[in-house]
C-alpha cells in the first residue's frame, strides 16, 4: 500500500489504512507538511458549509477529530473545540444567515442564534453595531502541520521523504507499484494524496483530475493574550467559499491561537501559482479584521504567508477509485477544507480499499466524474 | 543633561539622549522582561533593534524596544511580563 | 548617505529613509548631542569622513532625510511602503546594512550576554558599558574593534577569544597587500589590546554561559570541548560575523547569491544594479564588505542611478575591497562544532523559547527535512524577530547529519522575511483605502 503525499490528507489516509491492518508506505518528494498543509490554517468548520455532500463529510470528520482527541492525540496537534461565531453587519445579511443556519440545522449542525445584544457575551471585543450572529459550538481548530506530522507518526507507516513519484507501475489494468526518484516500491494499492499536484499523478495513469490552485494570504499578528475566544467571521465569507470568481475575494476569519498570535485569513484568488505578494489582498484582510475587532488596528502584524488551495471545478474533493486503473485511488482537491475533511477522507479511502460499507455516501466524490470528456465548470 | 524616570516605581536618573535600555543598564538593571512561556528574565541582546529581546513597557505601552527608544524625562518604565498585554 | 549625496549631486531628487534618528548607520553610530566622555574620540575612526559626508547630505536641497520611518516592503514599480505611508520612487537603492549572526550555546539567553555589535552600539550610541568584566568571543574582524572600544572606555576585558585559527591569512597575501590600510587597522586594534593587557586567543569558543538570572561566568574551550576554562564575568559580547539585511530585496524578487560563510546577499552587476530594473543594492546588502566598500558602492550606485558612468578609481577600488572581504569571509566561518555543545534544554529560538530537544524531535521523529518544516513543527523562527537570530542555526539543525552543511534553500529561507519590519495593522488598512 503506497500513499503519495505526506500532507494532511495523505497522513489521514495512512492513519486509517494502517488502522485497518494494511502495511502502508508514505512517499513525499519534500518534507512532511511541505505542501499546502503547511501553508494554510487549521479551521475545522461546519459553519461555512451549506447542506450537501461536503457537509456530510465534514460532520463525519468532526466526529473523527473528536475521537482522535479522545484517544489522546489532541494536545499533540493543538486541538481546540473553541466554537465559531458568524456575524452579520446588516439586517439583510442576518436574515440570509438565519435561512442558511436553518438548512444546516436540518442536516445535523448544532447552531444557535445570537441576537445583537448578546454578541459581546461571546466576544467582548467585537465591534459595536452588528446586526447579530450565529454560534456554532462544533467548529474547532488544529495546528495543521503538527496534525499531519503527528498523525503520520501515530499511523506507524513507513515514511520516505525526499522521494518523488515519477511513474506508476501497472499491468492488466491493475496497479502494481510506484516508480520514484529513489527506486521502485511495489504495492497492490496506491493512493494519490498529492494535493495541488494530484492532477500530475492522475496523468501518470492516463486519468484526468483537473486540480487548480486558489491562492490565499494569511496575516499573523504579534502574540496577544486571549482577547479573541472563538473563530469569528462575517456572513460574507460563506458566499466567498463557494464562489468560482477569479477576482480577489476575502472575508477575514479572525481567530486566536494557543501560541498567542491572532491569525487573519484568508483571501481567495485564482492567479495560478503566483507567489508575488499582493498588498491589496493584505490590506483587505486587515481592513476586514479591524471591522470585526477594532482593537486590532493597534496591533502589529509580524508576518504573512501564502498558500494554494487545491480545488476542483465543482468545489468537491475527489475521493475514490480511479476510473481506469484498478487499485489506484484518489484523495485530493479539498480546496480550503482539506484539514477539516482529512480524517473522514482517510476513513472513506480505507473502507473503499477494503470494499466495506462507507460511513458517508461516497458517490458524490467519485473521481470518475472528471473522466473525459471534461465536464463544464459548474455555474453558481 | 540628566533626566528623571522610574523603573517599577523606583526613581532613577539617566543622561538625556540615552536609550531606555542603556539608561537601565547604567542604573544597574540588566533585565526588564520575563518570557511568555518560561518566565525567564531578558534584557538587551542585539542592541540594534533586531532581536526583540529587550521589550519593555513604557508609560503603559507594551512591547517597546528598549535598545531603540530614547528615554524621556518623567518616563514610567515597567517590567513586562509575557506578551505585555495580559 | 554616500549614494544619496552622489545621486543628488547628479541632479536627482532623493528621499533618504532610515528607521533611526541620526545619520551614520551602524559604523558611524554616535551619541546624541550632550552626551560626552573623555575617551569618545578613540571610538570613532574616520570621524572627519563622516562629517564631510553628513554635510553633503544635510546641505543638499534635493535630499529629504526621513528619519524614524520603517520600510516594511517595497511594491514593484516602486512604491516604498513605510509605517508612515507609501513613497513613490522611480529607482530604489537598498542600503539596509546587516545584523549580527550568533549561534546558540547553553545559557546564551541569560541577561548579560550581548551580541558583539550590540555591546558596541551601547557604547558608541550611549556611552554605557555592557558590564565591568567583559569577555569578547566568536569570530570575525568585528571582535577587535569591539574589544578595543570596551577596553578604552574602561571595561576590564578579560579576553578576546576568536574561534578560528587566524594563520590562514598568510595563504591570501595578494588581497591583503592590496588593502594595507584595512589590514593595518586590525593590527592597530590588536596592538591597543596588547597594551591594555587583554589576552588574545584564537581557536577557542564559548561553549557555555553560566548564571541563574544573570550572567555569572562563561566557559571557554577548544572547539572539541577540551581545555575547558571558566571565566567569571558580568558581560559577554559574542558574534559570529554579520549577515546582510536583504528582506526588502528578496521580497521584491531580486536575485541572490550564497556566500562562502553561509550568508546570502543580493546579486549585483558592476554598477550595483540588482536583477530588478531600477533597484540597486550597496554596502552590506551586496555581501558583507565593511564600511570602506559600502561608501564606494554608494558613490557608484549614486552615479549609475543618474545615468552617469562610475569611471575613475571607484570601480577598481570597490573590486579590491570586495576581494579583501572575500578573504575575510573564508577565514571566519562559524565553527561547525557549535552543534556539539548544545544540551537538550538549550534554547534555539529565543523568542518562542524552543529548546534543542524540540528541534531534534522534529527532524528525527516527525519528518522535517528542511528549515521551513522545522519552523512549522516547533515554532522556531516564528516569534518577534522572525528568525533573524535563530535562522542560521535552524538551517544547520534541519540537517540530520551534522557533517552536512545547511542547504542553500534553507539559508535563503533564513534570510527571507515577507515583512522587513513588523507593521501596525492600521497601516495595512490604509492600503485598502487607496483602492476605494
Ligand atoms: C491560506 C489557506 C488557508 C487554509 N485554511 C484552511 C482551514 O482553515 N481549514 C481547512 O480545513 N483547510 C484549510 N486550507 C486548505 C488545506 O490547507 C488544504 O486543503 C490541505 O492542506 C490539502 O492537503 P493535501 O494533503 O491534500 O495537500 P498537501 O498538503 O499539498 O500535500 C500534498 C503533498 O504531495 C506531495 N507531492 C506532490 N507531488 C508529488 C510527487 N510527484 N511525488 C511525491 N510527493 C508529491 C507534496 O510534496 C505535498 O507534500 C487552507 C489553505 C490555504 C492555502
Ligand atoms: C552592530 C554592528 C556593529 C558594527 N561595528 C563595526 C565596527 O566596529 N567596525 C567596522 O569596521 N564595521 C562594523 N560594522 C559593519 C559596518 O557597520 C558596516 O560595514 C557599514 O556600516 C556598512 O554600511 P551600510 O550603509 O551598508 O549599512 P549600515 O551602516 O548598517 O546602514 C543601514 C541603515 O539602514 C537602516 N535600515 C535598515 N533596514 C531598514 C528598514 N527596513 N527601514 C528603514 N531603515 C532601515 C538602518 O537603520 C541603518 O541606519 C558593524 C555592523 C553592525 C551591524
Ligand atoms: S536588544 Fe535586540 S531588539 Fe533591542
Amino acid at each position: 500500500m503506497v500513499v503519495i503525499g505526506a500532507g494532511m490528507v495523505g497522513a489521514a489516509c495512512a492513519y486509517y489504512l494502517a488502522r485497518a491492518g494494511l502495511s502502508v508506505t508514505v512517499v513525499d518528494r519534500g518534507s512532511v507538511s511541505g505542501g499546502t498543509s503547511g501553508a494554510g490554517e487549521g479551521n475545522l468548520l461546519l459553519s461555512d458549509k451549506e447542506r450537501g455532500p461536503e457537509l456530510d463529510l465534514a460532520l463525519r470528520s468532526h466526529q473523527l477529530w473528536r475521537d482522535l482527541n479522545d484517544e489522546g492525540l489532541g494536545p499533540d496537534f493543538e486541538y481546540e473545540a473553541k466554537g465559531g461565531l458568524v456575524v452579520a453587519f446588516a439586517e439583510t445579511d442576518f436574515a440570509a444567515l438565519q435561512t442558511f443556519a436553518a438548512t444546516q440545522r436540518d442536516a445535523g449542525v448544532v447552531t444557535e442564534e445570537v441576537t445583537a445584544d448578546r454578541l459581546s457575551e461571546f466576544e467582548p471585543h467585537l465591534a459595536p453595531g452588528l446586526a447579530g450572529g450565529f454560534w456554532y459550538p462544533q467548529d474547532a481548530q488544529v495546528m495543521p502541520a503538527l496534525a499531519a506530522a503527528r498523525l503520520l507518526r501515530a499511523s506507524g507507516a513507513e515514511v520516505r521523504l525526499g522521494t518523488a513519484v515519477t511513474g506508476l507501475q501497472f499491468s492488466d489494468g491493475t496497479v502494481r507499484g510506484v516508480r520514484t526518484t529513489l527506486g521502485e516500491i511495489p504495492a497492490q494499492h496506491v493512493v494519490n494524496a498529492a494535493g495541488l499536484w494530484s492532477g500530475e499523478i492522475a496523468e501518470l495513469a492516463g486519468s484526468t483530475l483537473p486540480t487548480q490552485p486558489r491562492r490565499g494570504f494569511v496575516l499573523v499578528t504579534e502574540p496577544l493574550p486571549p482577547l479573541i475566544r472563538h473563530k469569528v467571521y462575517s456572513a460574507a465569507y460563506v458566499s466567498d467559499v463557494s464562489s468560482s470568481d477569479a477576482a480577489l475575494q476575502s472575508s477575514a476569519v479572525v481567530e486566536g491561537t494557543p501560541s498567542g498570535p491572532v491569525l487573519i485569513g484568508a483571501s481567495r484568488e485564482r492567479v495560478g501559482l503566483d507567489r508575488t505578494p499582493s498588498y491589496d489582498a493584505l490590506g483587505r484582510l486587515a481592513a476586514q479584521a479591524a471591522e470585526l475587532f477594532p482593537f486590532l488596528e493597534r496591533v502589529d502584524v509580524q508576518r504573512y504567508y501564502c498558500g494554494f488551495r487545491p480545488y476542483l471545478p465543482d468545489h468537491l474533493p475527489a475521493i475514490g477509485p480511479d476510473p481506469r486503473l484498478s487499485g489506484f485511488f484518489h484523495a485530493s482537491g479539498h480546496e480550503g477544507a482539506g484539514i477539516g475533511l482529512a480524517p473522514a477522507t482517510g476513513e472513506l479511502i480505507a473502507a473503499l480499499v477494503a470494499g466495506e460499507k462507507t460511513a458517508v455516501d461516497a458517490e458524490p466524490f467519485n473521481p470518475a466524474r472528471f473522466a473525459s470528456p471534461q465536464p463544464q465548470e459548474e455555474q453558481r | 543633561m540628566s533626566v528623571q524616570f522610574t523603573f517599577d516605581g523606583r526613581p532613577l536618573t539617566a543622561e538625556s539622549g540615552q536609550t531606555v535600555g542603556a539608561a537601565l543598564l547604567a542604573a544597574g538593571v540588566q533585565s526588564w522582561r520575563t518570557t511568555r512561556f518560561g518566565g525567564r528574565p531578558r534584557g538587551l541582546f542585539c542592541g540594534i533593534g533586531v532581536c526583540f529581546d529587550c521589550l519593555v513597557t513604557v508609560n503603559g505601552e507594551p512591547n517597546v524596544r528598549a535598545c531603540l527608544t530614547p528615554i524621556a524625562d518623567g518616563d514610567a518604565v515597567t517590567t513586562q511580563a509575557g506578551d505585555g498585554r495580559g | 548617505m554616500a549614494a544619496a549625496a552622489t545621486a543628488a549631486e547628479q541632479g536627482l531628487r532623493v528621499a533618504l529613509i532610515d528607521s533611526g534618528r541620526q545619520l551614520g548607520g551602524q559604523y558611524f553610530r554616535h551619541p546624541a548631542p550632550g552626551l560626552n566622555a573623555p575617551w569618545i574620540a578613540h571610538l570613532h575612526h574616520g570621524w572627519s569622513r563622516f562629517e564631510r559626508l553628513a554635510t553633503r547630505v544635510e546641505t543638499s536641497h534635493r535630499i529629504a532625510v526621513l528619519f524614524e520611518r520603517q520600510v516594511w516592503a517595497i511594491e514593484p514599480g516602486f512604491n516604498v511602503l513605510t509605517d508612515r505611508g507609501p513613497i513613490a520612487a522611480r529607482n530604489v537603492i537598498l542600503a539596509t546594512g546587516s545584523y549580527e549572526r550568533v549561534v546558540p550555546f547553553p545559557g546564551w539567553d541569560l541577561p548579560g550576554v550581548f551580541t558583539a555589535g550590540g555591546a558596541q552600539a551601547l557604547l558608541k550610541g550611549n556611552l554605557v558599558l555592557p558590564g565591568r568584566r567583559v569577555v569578547v568571543a566568536g569570530t570575525g574582524p568585528l571582535l577587535l574593534p569591539v574589544a578595543a572600544g570596551l577596553s578604552v572606555a574602561g571595561a576590564n576585558v578579560l579576553g578576546l577569544f576568536e574561534a578560528n585559527r587566524v594563520r590562514g591569512y598568510a595563504k591570501h597575501p595578494v588581497p591583503l597587500l592590496k588593502n594595507p590600510a584595512k589590514f593595518l587597522e586590525g593590527v592597530d586594534f590588536a596592538r591597543q589590546l596588547l597594551r591594555a593587557r587583554v589576552p588574545l586567543r584564537s581557536g577557542r569558543m564559548v561553549v557555555e554561559a553560566q548564571g541563574t538570572d544573570n550572567l555569572e561566568a562563561v566557559v571557554i574551550a577548544h572547539s572539541d570541548g577540551s581545555n575547558r576554562r571558566r571565566i567569571e564575568c558580568d558581560a559577554l559580547a559574542i558574534g559570529y560575523g554579520l549577515a546582510p539585511q536583504i528582506d526588502l530585496g528578496l521580497t521584491l524578487g531580486c536575485e541572490n547569491k550564497l556566500l562562502s560563510d553561509g550568508t546570502v546577499a543580493l546579486r549585483v552587476d558592476r554598477s550595483q544594479r540588482t536583477s530588478i530594473r531600477g533597484c540597486y543594492a550597496v554596502g552590506e546588502t551586496a555581501g558583507i564588505a565593511g564600511v570602506e566598500c559600502s561608501l564606494v558602492e554608494g558613490e557608484i550606485a549614486g552615479l549609475a542611478v543618474a545615468g552617469a558612468s562610475p569611471g575613475g578609481p571607484l570601480t577598481p577600488r570597490r573590486d579590491r575591497l570586495r576581494g579583501f572581504a572575500d578573504v575575510l569571509r573564508t577565514q571566519h566561518p562559524v565553527p561547525a562544532a557549535w552543534r556539539d555543545h548544545l544540551t537538550p534544554d538549550t534554547l534555539i529560538c529565543r523568542c518562542e523559547e524552543v529548546p534543542a530537544r524540540a528541534v531534534a524531535e522534529a527532524v528525527e521523529d516527525l519528518g522535517a527535512t528542511d528549515a521551513r518544516t522545522v519552523k512549522l513543527l516547533t515554532r522556531a523562527g516564528m516569534g518577534w524577530c522572525q528568525g533573524r537570530v535563530c535562522g542560521y542555526a535552524v538551517a544547520c539543525l534541519a540537517r540530520r547529519d551534522p557533517a552536512e552543511p545547511a542547504s542553500a534553500a534553507d539559508l535563503l529561507a533564513a534570510a527571507k522575511r515577507p515583512l522587513a519590519r513588523p507593521v501596525r495593522l492600521s497601516v495595512l488598512t490604509e492600503l485598502d483605502q487607496r483602492n476605494k
